[in-house]
């Protein structure tokens, strides 16, 4: 049973199918089982991210395996690889059309920082363009390290109140 | 044709254009005053014994600290016959430029405009020299080398997109 949900006071009157819960925690438990996140595949990291989805690794056991390929459907965006001053732009246009509440994932050492790439054309960080949740080390990270940044995110989530 | 029987052909049809040649590790480069590229170019393609009808790269290099020249670089490969070969031109670094080779490869379009970009390399009867990889409102030509290797404009993404954010 999911934390929260307590079974004593009034539920002791009403019976076994009835639960009492703040509204905050339902709310939360519903946007952090069903994630949808937003693709924003770049680089190589790109890959270990559709890896996550497929069979192996299966993302739907966390309730995030349906990518959108539209902004205005999703809740999560997840930047995936070097992002280039030339895309810094889209990459902020689509999460501004992306709807409330939100939260993004920076994957990768690129997306972190610029990774090895200290150069004229790379940006230096996600999080110069767009307030970044959780940081995925790695290049490219292992898709279990996705799966642990995205569990990060909905423990954030169980967190936020309404 | 071997590359020896390539760099005598085609320096016996232009002994004057041709200002060296060499072969390295079995392949051949010939270098070319940069007024007669395009004519040169031309013969490469249309000559029935050369045929060489792919222009498989074409770039520049800066080698200004070195020699004070920028140098132009094209990679021709004959599909028909399989044989390739180099060619170079030198361009000074002063306002550098060199005729285009679009009307010869059409493929030529893009590679200038890249080298354009990268370089200030103007190609002149080049049909639409725009920049092509950098952002529209970039100044410079990044693979200079007296450009800075993190001479990134503007230096700070986050006074344009996190403005007032805490």
């Amino acid at each position: 049973m999911e934390k929260g949900w307590v079974g004593m006071g009034l539920e002791s009157h009403l019976g076994d199918n009835i639960l009492t819960t703040t509204l905050s925690t339902m709310v939360n438990w519903a946007r952090k089982s069903s994630l949808w996140p937003m693709p924003f595949g770049l680089a190589c990291c790109a890959i270990e991210m559709m890896a996550v989805v497929a069979p192996r690794y299966d993302l739907a056991r966390f309730g995030a395996e349906v990518f959108r390929f539209s902004p205005r459907q999703s809740d999560l965006m997840i930047v995936a690889g070097t992002l280039t001053y030339k895309m810094a732009s889209v990459a902020r246009k689509i999460y501004d059309q992306m709807p409330e509440p939100k939260w993004v994932i920076a994957m990768g050492a690129c997306a972190i920082s610029g990774g090895v790439y200290n150069t004229y054309s790379v940006v230096q960080g996600l999080d110069e363009v767009m307030p970044v949740d959780v940081y995925v080390p790695g290049c490219p990270p292992r898709p279990e390290a996705l799966i642990h940044a995205i569990m990060e995110i909905q423990k954030k989530i169980e967190k936020e109140s309404l | 044709m071997d590359n020896e029987a390539i760099a005598t052909f085609i320096k016996t049809r232009f002994p004057e254009e041709i200002v060296a040649s060499h072969i390295l590790r079995n392949e051949l480069t010939l270098i070319v005053k940069k007024e007669h590229i395009a004519d040169v170019a031309r013969f490469l393609k249309e000559n029935k014994e050369l045929e060489f009808n792919f222009l498989s790269d074409l770039c520049g290099v800066d080698r200004i600290a070195t020699d004070g020249v920028f140098e132009v670089v094209y990679h021709l490969y004959s599909i028909h016959k399989n044989h390739r070969v180099r060619i170079k031109a030198l361009v000074p670094s002063e306002e550098p430029s060199i005729p285009t080779v679009t009307d010869v490869w059409k493929t030529a379009n893009w590679h200038e405009r890249e080298t354009y970009d990268m370089f200030g390399i103007t190609f002149d009867g080049h049909p639409d020299l725009r920049k092509i990889l950098t952002p529209d409102d970039f100044e410079g030509h990044p693979l200079r080398k007296d450009y800075p290797l993190d001479g990134r404009q503007p230096a700070k993404l986050r006074d344009i997109y996190r403005k007032g954010e805490a």
